[in-house]
């Protein structure tokens, strides 16, 4: 049977891109959390949060390990399974690769030496200050690639000319109309999840275990900054979408099931399509669709219809976009739900089915970025850089890729299986409450 | 005033050159700690091994993805030939890599050693570097062909090539040569009289096979691409130039003082042989393809790249010089004081 490189080079691109994501999202979102921790710990002088620091710190060396290097392999991937987009496009988006290397770079060295120099300053803020570049190159990393795929869904920066780019600009087309709202979304939709999956190790800790104070202050903090962390991203949600109404309305139509062009347009929920391509089961808030796409519930929604039919996304990334919605809503809503209990002294904010699906929100999370990626990747079909080059153009030759293929789903199955068992072993048989006892001898066991 | 090209290029080829330092020390220590392991001398060094190599194995990755990033984007073309002629053995370094960088985190940073860790940990470093040098090899031409529009690799070309394999000979040994000098030196910075002694014999005896593969390296290449070889001749004096410091690299290390000087004329050493064949292999990328003239980025991209590397350097600089001083001229750190 002949093999369809074309789906297989796809399949290979998506396996390795799902697989770094995860850890690409903590890489990118941890290292905050345990600069606020330790920051936290400095200003109030509390052992506990510098030890969360410290052992989130150890943690998040394991699966950086594992990021950086899936990152290398969807690097070269780029170049090894799709050339011809490389060839093309390497003109224009060149830059914030080299730049995103240029963050890594900077986020390599200083976790190298924040790693190492726990306990070598007198003042314990000069170390807080070595977390910062670790922060500001994550968060960089992230930005200079957003820009990469902002550029394929909206390029911008050149004129086009007997097949080739030219009269490139290289910061136009890194400034592209997709930039801004993804870069928000990405970053924001990060630290929320890191945060959720912090929280989530915290809330564990408690239904296993007794709730001790450093287990509770764990959670209270990472539940405060996922809550903000929601709301900021409900925001930028919401600018995605009304980038995607202006620019990219294929995608949001197809998202939406919104075939025609109409005005007060319907948000739909769920459902399925029957027959005759109607929605059926669905939950339907009238106009709800109009405002999301321009802030008025009257306004005018283009539909899929307007799209050549062989140019159009594929239906499923519905489910995709729904789900990814709903899950930042849960995120929102249960944060915030904690932080209420919390305050009214005669509720329990440590109640088991509350801490349940605190723990629900972490995994939850991370599957809402995978949605996401998945819905913002095939609302792009069938292009590579959208309105320039298809995906079937771009792809490599090589008849290997599905052996390819295997060898890496192989990979990353020893990869992810070992991260979780060098993680579980590296926390089960050193609880936080002895290392808080060897770290800091003043703090007594009973007062935990 | 140079052309952006050249300049794309020597930036490239100094970024390629830090990576063969770096990763040289890296995959050797890798190797070296397991040998230690199985002659039951680990006790000695590892621990010496392992405080350098903490700090800086995920530096030494970016160095190496910095020059493939940057290659793809000043030579865009070079994704597409290397890119349809490597993908299976360029997906092996990837996997390899990967066994390497994370096992060495699950190694050093989980609770429990592992023999199977260690075993894979050597095994990489030196399969690493030969499965890379294959890229270098392609580049001298008539591996790569492309007929018809389509891209392919010469397989059994490549795999009866003398000059191939005695590519994969030369950075093998010059990885063990490479790394073990290094550890010479950081053991005596760290005053560690008995893994000076270990490390300092690893350094002599793999000095021999080192300049022996240089010289087989060099009449290969003669045979297989005699522009490129009459381009070094004409640089005659930067291999001269390499050989003295390879002189006395070994005088300083044989007569047991001054072993950083003796570590900075192995960094000269390789810097004068690596410039050399570079220098002699321009103007092409990929012989007869790329070209660094015919197949540069757009103009505005390539000057748009530099100035970020300036900028980057002016960031990376200081911040590697901190790392330095911190791990590795921070004399109570590598004598594990700290």
């Amino acid at each position: 049977m002949e093999m369809d490189t074309v789906l297989m080079s796809r399949l290979l691109t998506a396996l390795t891109l799902g697989f770094h994501i995860i850890f690409a999202t903590i890489g990118v979102g941890v290292p905050l959390m345990i600069s606020i921790a330790e920051f936290v710990g400095i200003r109030k002088k509390d052992p506990h949060y510098r030890m969360l620091a410290r052992r989130w710190a150890r943690g998040f060396v394991i699966t950086v390990a594992v990021g950086v290097v899936t990152g290398t392999a969807i690097g070269l991937q780029l170049s090894l399974i799709w050339p011809n987009f490389m060839q093309v496009a390497g003109n224009v988006i060149a830059l914030p690769l080299f730049m995103e290397v240029f963050a890594f770079f900077f986020e390599a060295i200083f976790l190298g030496i924040y790693l190492y120099t726990w306990d070598r300053f007198k003042k314990p803020i000069i170390h807080w200050l070595l977390s910062i570049p670790i922060v500001i190159g994550g968060g960089l990393s992230a930005v200079f690639i957003t820009t990469v795929n902002a550029f394929m869904n909206t390029p911008d920066g050149f004129t086009f000319e007997n097949g080739t780019f030219a009269a490139v600009n290289p910061i136009a087309a890194m400034l592209n109309p997709a930039t801004a709202s993804k870069v928000f979304h990405v970053l924001s939709s990060a630290y929320l999840t890191c945060a959720a999956l912090l929280a989530a190790i915290a809330a564990f800790m408690i239904l296993k275990k007794k709730a001790s104070a450093y287990h509770k202050k764990a959670l209270k903090l990472t539940l405060t900054v996922t809550f903000i962390f929601a709301a900021i991203n409900l925001l930028a949600g919401d600018t995605s979408a009304k980038f995607l109404a202006e620019h990219q309305p294929e995608k949001l139509a197809a998202a939406e099931w919104h075939f025609e062009t109409e005005e007060g347009a319907d948000l739909i929920l769920f459902g399925w399509l029957n027959e005759d391509k109607e929605t059926v089961g669905e939950i339907r808030i009238p106009n709800a669709l109009s405002f999301l796409a321009h802030g008025d519930f009257n306004s005018v929604v283009t539909g899929l219809e307007e799209t050549p039919e062989e140019e159009r996304p594929p239906l499923w990334i519905h489910y995709m976009f729904d789900l990814m919605v709903v899950i930042g809503m849960f995120l929102l809503g249960i944060s915030f739900f904690y932080l209420l209990v919390s305050k009214v002294k005669k509720w329990n904010e440590h109640n088991k089915w509350l801490l349940w699906s605190i723990f629900l929100s972490g995994p939850l999370a991370f599957l809402a970025i995978e949605f996401g990626w998945i819905y913002a990747e095939e609302g792009r079909q069938p292009w590579i850089i959208r309105g320039y080059m298809t995906v079937e153009e771009a792809a490599t030759s090589s008849p290997y890729v599905g052996l390819m293929f295997l060898l890496f789903l192989g990979l990353y199955i020893v990869l992810g299986t070992l991260c979780i068992i060098t993680l579980r072993k590296m926390f089960h048989n050193n609880p936080a409450e002895e290392e808080l006892e060897k770290q800091y001898p003043t703090i007594k066991k009973s007062q935990e | 005033m140079m052309s952006y090209e050249i300049i794309g290029i020597t930036v490239l080829w100094f970024f390629l050159y830090g990576y063969l330092i770096v990763a040289s020390i890296d995959f050797g220590a890798g190797f070296f700690a397991y040998y230690a392991k199985i002659t039951k001398k680990d006790h000695i060094i590892n621990q010496l091994i392992s405080r350098y190599l903490s700090p800086v194995w995920e530096v030494t990755n970016v160095f190496f993805v910095f020059f493939f990033v940057g290659l793809v984007g000043f030579f865009p073309d070079t994704a597409y030939y290397y890119g349809t002629a490597l993908l299976i053995p360029g997906s092996i370094a990837i996997i390899l890599l990967a066994i390497r960088g994370s096992f060495y985190a699950f190694e050093n940073y989980g609770s429990k050693r592992s023999n199977l860790y260690m075993f894979l940990y050597g095994a990489t470093g030196l399969l690493i570097p030969a499965s890379l040098s294959i890229a270098l090899t392609l580049s001298e031409g008539g591996f790569i062909i492309e007929t018809n529009g389509t891209v392919s690799l010469r397989v059994t070309e490549l795999l009866t090539s003398p000059y191939s394999w005695s590519v994969v000979f030369l950075a093998i040994v010059s990885v063990l040569y490479i790394s073990s000098t290094f550890l010479t030196f950081y053991a005596a910075r760290a005053n560690d009289k008995p893994a000076l002694k270990i490390v300092r014999g690893y350094a002599l005896f793999w000095s021999v096979p080192t300049i022996i593969a240089s010289l087989t390296t060099f009449i290969a290449l003669s045979q297989h691409n005699e522009r490129h070889y009459e381009n070094m001749l004409d640089l005659w004096w930067m291999f001269g130039l390499s050989v003295g410091f390879f002189m006395i690299a070994m005088l300083l290390i044989f007569q047991e003082k001054h072993y950083g000087l003796a570590f900075i004329s192995v960094m000269l050493q390789f810097f004068f042989a690596f410039f050399g064949y570079g220098k002699g292999h321009l103007p092409y990328i990929l012989d007869p393809y790329i070209t660094i003239y015919e197949n540069a980025t757009q103009e505005s991209m390539g000057i748009a790249l530099i100035v970020a590397f300036i900028a980057g350097l002016c960031l990376l600089v200081p911040s590697l010089i901190l790392l330095m001083k911190m791990f590795l001229f921070d004399a109570d750190y590598v004598k594990g004081k700290k």
